[in-house]
């Protein structure tokens, strides 16, 4: 990030001069993280997943939600990989299509909720006293309405659509950015390198963009990541209870519900969704925590 | 008489970082008589607290290896015995007070019970007993027995460290491990729990290693000093030896770094450099870099450990063929 | 000589949940310039709340500050960042003190940057790099993180952060407290030579008796949030007039041998400095206190020509 700025030799052997700029601290954190093995087995599927998300047709020909009435309940073969649902469609070619949705949501739901909880925590923050009191009941009380319970409420009112199955899930997790923002910015603003600054007269606007901010980025990246999991889990959740993404739209949750049915019979209909969902999840899981690892700083010796 | 109660020989000690290999403790031989105070000094990475940590077999294993050398305790090898005999010995025979009282105790359970706590796991007592006994320990230390139901945000610094002690010594054990226990505390809460240690060391006849940095301290407490450098002792000696007559260029180093408050100095004589990384140890004497008297032999083979005087050992080639 | 810094009755008071809290309580020094004040006490006795309320870290409960003949005790916000050029502070914890974010180079270019001035990168380079020399820091370093460098080169960060805007007066807080003896000689003697060269003023703050001898002109000694004796540094090591004092000095451990040592130990709870009684405040672990030492506050007087001890039994304890 900001520290990649200066990669240019820092002393100019003939000139007096000294190049102000770090030699970047990315490289570091890319090589905690590289020897964290679990990790880069995480970032590898995350990566997959986005891949396929982003070009589901590279990776199967059959189109997701074609019905073939002749080919229904085939068990996976080599034409078609996790078999055919009730439909006669292509449960592999659905699982990929299914990414693309699970995917939008999660980093969607992330991006939302990720600046409005980090503004909120950070003014709350920064400023404490009666704007901080202020912010947080307010966060207190979106933490008191359980989520699911809200998302429910909110798609059941709204419809069932994927914006709104956003906005429901970004509500919910805005308390947790809030939260991690500011306890961040309270321990960060309280330590003598910020003291330092003051005293060499920085301005406030100086202090929170250079001193505060970029100390507060790792918990945050950190959360960010691990709640995409989450968020993922909560779609396909409320899918399945068949308020999330309308069908014939590929979603593993609702994939999941529908199969069910057929679970005794057909197992592969109910598997491979499940499958898909507990991957997604375990890998973003292993990628944030990696994560956290190699941007923690504490963990430098 | 002279009875060993611990005895190290050339112990090594290794951490593994990453692609390196720290080198903590590169051939440490020591002993300890009972009843006798050493104290170990040195400077922050110099292998001090490695070194008490492997007595305890308390080294933490990855990213620490023992990876040579013996440590004697009564005669038995420590790196022999199992976890679960190492933990009949922590505690009742060898106990370790460590820097900071602070972060020592548990802030949940009362100073009394904690005290217990060490006495009934090595102690065939009942609960009661075993609190009665705190209680008195707590009166050895200087504090009153009846606050042992206080729990440890209720006592001051220099309190919590005499509860440290108490623990350490309920006990009596032989062998008492001190890494930097004054190094927290103000001067004058420094002093007591000098005087306290060294009282109750006088009272139960306890061996004591004492771990610090400074050597004002030591020349309080203790009797035998061992200067250590990068994981190697460099000097040894009573502490007329080392005080008297400072032989290895970095002990007379680190006595011209100290302003004295005696005398008037106008400008220090510091050490130039810095410690060597420990993951890069040069070849020869690791100080060599830093010594204003460093010639060529400094700089490969091995450097000789030279007895200059009875019972003074110095780890410097200037001393080869001087031979007591 | 003129004097660069002058503080009357200053008073600095915390709130706390279980009362007033008094950090720093009536206070009166002066240091001149080009000269260094010793502060010594043991922690919590607002040394360096003090030190940070001269230079407005904190701000005073009450009290007028002086800063080269000026009253600077209530200033704008633009007056503030004016005297900030002229006044500095060195941190205890070198590792702390320094953003880990920013590289060698971008902290020390950090005040330049703020007061602009410098009118371009290459003489921001120029400047940079003649602090690093300044300071001793090799030019290798100028791309690294503080995590990367031992506390001896941190600590240089810290000092060349600090005469970046040619201050007058710095406030060294325990600069020395982190290090190791080697390099804490190296540090002194480099903060010596700087003063020397720059005809700078310290307030050095610190609990090591030793280091405060070494360095200072003046010394103050402090105890609770008050003053309780000051003097020359050669007098105050010469002549301890103030029980404290005495205890404080007798309690330091000497590396020398010295036969039938024996240890000169306080006994007693230290008082609280929240909402204390009037009174003496070390009368509880004084061995000499009378009555009256329980009473009354004592004031700081001059017992011997230029020594200026807060006792009432000053003395009698002396034989003055």
């Amino acid at each position: 990030m900001a520290a990649i700025k200066n990669k240019k030799q820092a002393v100019n052997a003939s000139s007096n001069e000294v190049a102000v700029g770090g030699h970047g601290q990315a490289k570091e954190i890319i090589g905690r993280f590289m020897r964290n093995k679990a990790a880069v087995f995480g970032l590898v599927i995350v990566a997959f997943l986005l891949i396929a998300a982003m070009f589901p047709q590279l990776f199967t020909k059959y189109d997701p939600i074609a019905q073939d009435l002749r080919a229904r309940f085939l068990p996976p073969s080599s034409e078609h990989l996790f078999g055919t649902d009730e439909y006669g469609r292509d449960i592999f070619s659905r699982v990929i299509y299914g990414c693309r949705t699970s995917m939008e949501i999660g980093l969607v739901t992330v991006a939302i909720s990720c600046v409005v909880g980090v503004v909120i925590g950070a003014v709350a923050g920064f400023y404490s006293g009666v704007t901080d009191n202020v912010l947080m009941r307010f966060i207190d009380i979106l933490m008191a309405i359980p989520n699911t319970l809200l998302g429910i409420s909110i798609v059941a009112a709204l419809g069932s659509t994927i914006p709104n199955l956003i906005i429901a899930l970004s509500i919910g997790s805005i308390a947790g950015y809030a939260r991690v923002t500011r306890v961040s910015v309270l321990s960060t603003k309280g330590t003598e390198y910020v003291e330092a600054a003051y005293s060499t007269g920085a301005s406030d606007a100086r202090i929170i963009f250079k001193y505060i901010l970029p100390n507060c980025l790792a918990p945050i990246i950190v959360q960010a990541t691990m709640s995409i999991a989450t968020t993922i889990m909560s779609a396909t959740g409320l899918s399945f209870l068949g308020l999330g993404v309308p069908p014939p739209t590929p979603e593993w949750g609702s994939m999941a519900s529908s199969a069910r049915a057929y679970i005794r019979d057909y197992w592969w209909l109910v598997t491979f969704p499940g499958l898909a969902i507990m991957t997604a999840a375990f890998s973003f899981n292993l990628f944030g925590d990696g994560l956290r690892d190699a941007l923690d700083p504490k963990l430098k010796t | 008489m002279s009875e060993n109660i611990l005895e190290i020989k050339d112990l090594y000690v290794q951490y593994s970082a990453g692609k390196d290999t720290v080198r903590a403790v590169n051939g440490i031989t020591l002993s300890l008589e009972k009843g006798e105070s050493l104290g170990l000094v040195g400077e922050t990475g110099a292998g001090k607290t490695t070194t008490a940590l492997s007595i305890m077999g308390l080294i933490p294993n990855p990213p620490g290896k023992i990876t040579g050398g013996e440590i004697l305790y009564r005669g038995e090898n420590l790196r022999e015995k199992s976890e679960k005999e190492m933990r009949k010995i922590r505690g009742h025979e060898i106990s370790m007070i460590f820097q900071d009282p602070m972060t020592a105790l548990n802030p949940m359970l009362t100073v009394g019970d904690q005290i217990a706590e060490v006495i009934r796991l090595h102690q065939n007592v009942t609960k009661a007993e075993a609190f009665q006994r705190a209680k008195e320990m707590m009166e050895v230390v200087g504090i009153e027995g009846g606050r042992a139901n206080e729990y440890p945000h209720q006592f001051s610094g220099g309190m919590k460290q005499r509860i440290v002690i108490a623990i350490a010594l309920a006990c009596n054990p032989s062998l008492l491990i001190a890494d930097e226990p004054t190094t927290a505390l103000d001067v004058t809460i420094q002093a007591q729990v000098l005087e306290l240690i060294e009282q109750l060391k006088r009272k139960y006849d306890t061996s004591l290693l004492l771990i610090t940095h400074d050597l004002g301290v030591v020349a309080e407490v203790c009797n035998k000093v061992a200067i250590i450098y990068a994981g190697e002792i460099v000097e040894y000696g009573t502490l007329a030896h080392i005080y008297k007559n400072p032989s290895h260029p970095y002990t007379i180093g680190l006595f011209g770094s100290i302003p004295n408050l005696n005398e008037t100095v106008t400008r220090l004589k510091p050490i130039p450099g810095l410690m060597p990384d420990p993951t890069k140890l040069p070849e020869g004497c690791a100080f060599a870099e830093r010594c204003g008297e460093a010639c060529e032999k400094c700089m490969k083979g091995a450097v000789p450990y030279i007895e200059i005087e009875p019972g003074h050992m110095v780890r410097c080639t200037k001393f080869a063929g001087k031979e007591n | 000589m003129s004097t660069l810094v002058e503080v009357q009755n200053l008073k600095k008071y915390f709130k706390t949940p279980r009362g007033l809290l008094h950090a720093v309580d009536d206070i009166n020094f002066k240091i001149e310039r080009g000269q260094t004040l010793g502060v010594v006490g043991e922690s919590g006795c607002g040394k360096s709340t003090l030190g940070r309320t001269v230079i407005h870290l904190h701000e005073r409960t009450d009290g007028k500050i002086f800063f080269d003949g000026r009253d600077v005790s209530d200033l704008s916000k633009q007056e503030l960042k004016e005297f900030r050029s002229h006044v500095q502070m060195i941190f205890q914890d070198p590792f702390s003190s320094l953003n880990p974010r920013m590289s060698v180079s971008q902290l020390i270019a950090e005040p330049l940057l703020i007061y602009k001035t410098t009118k371009n990168s290459a003489e921001l380079g120029k400047e940079v790099g003649r602090l690093m020399d300044t300071v001793g820091l090799a030019r290798r370093f100028a791309n690294s993180y503080p995590h990367e460098l031992d506390g001896g080169r941190r600590q240089r960060i810290g000092i060349a952060r600090a005469l970046a805007l040619n201050p007058e007066f710095i406030v060294c807080d325990e600069p020395v407290s982190a290090l190791d003896v080697s390099i804490q000689a190296q540090i002194l003697n480099l903060m010596q030579d700087l003063q020397d060269e720059f005809d700078l003023t310290y307030m050095f703050i610190t609990h090591n008796m030793s280091v405060v001898k070494h360095i200072s002109d003046n010394i103050m000694i402090m105890y609770l949030g008050n003053m309780v004796e000051f003097s020359s540094a050669e007098e105050i090591f010469k002549n301890r007039l103030h029980p404290y004092t005495k205890a404080l000095l007798a309690a330091v451990p000497i590396p020398e041998i010295i036969e039938g040592r024996k240890r000169q130990l306080l006994t007693g709870e230290i008082t609280s400095p929240i909402d204390p009684k009037p009174g003496c405040r070390f009368a509880a672990r004084c061995p000499y206190a009378t009555d009256i030492c329980h009473q009354e506050n004592p004031q700081l007087e001059e017992a011997i020509e230029g020594h200026f001890v807060a006792c009432h039994n000053v003395k009698e304890i002396n034989q003055l």
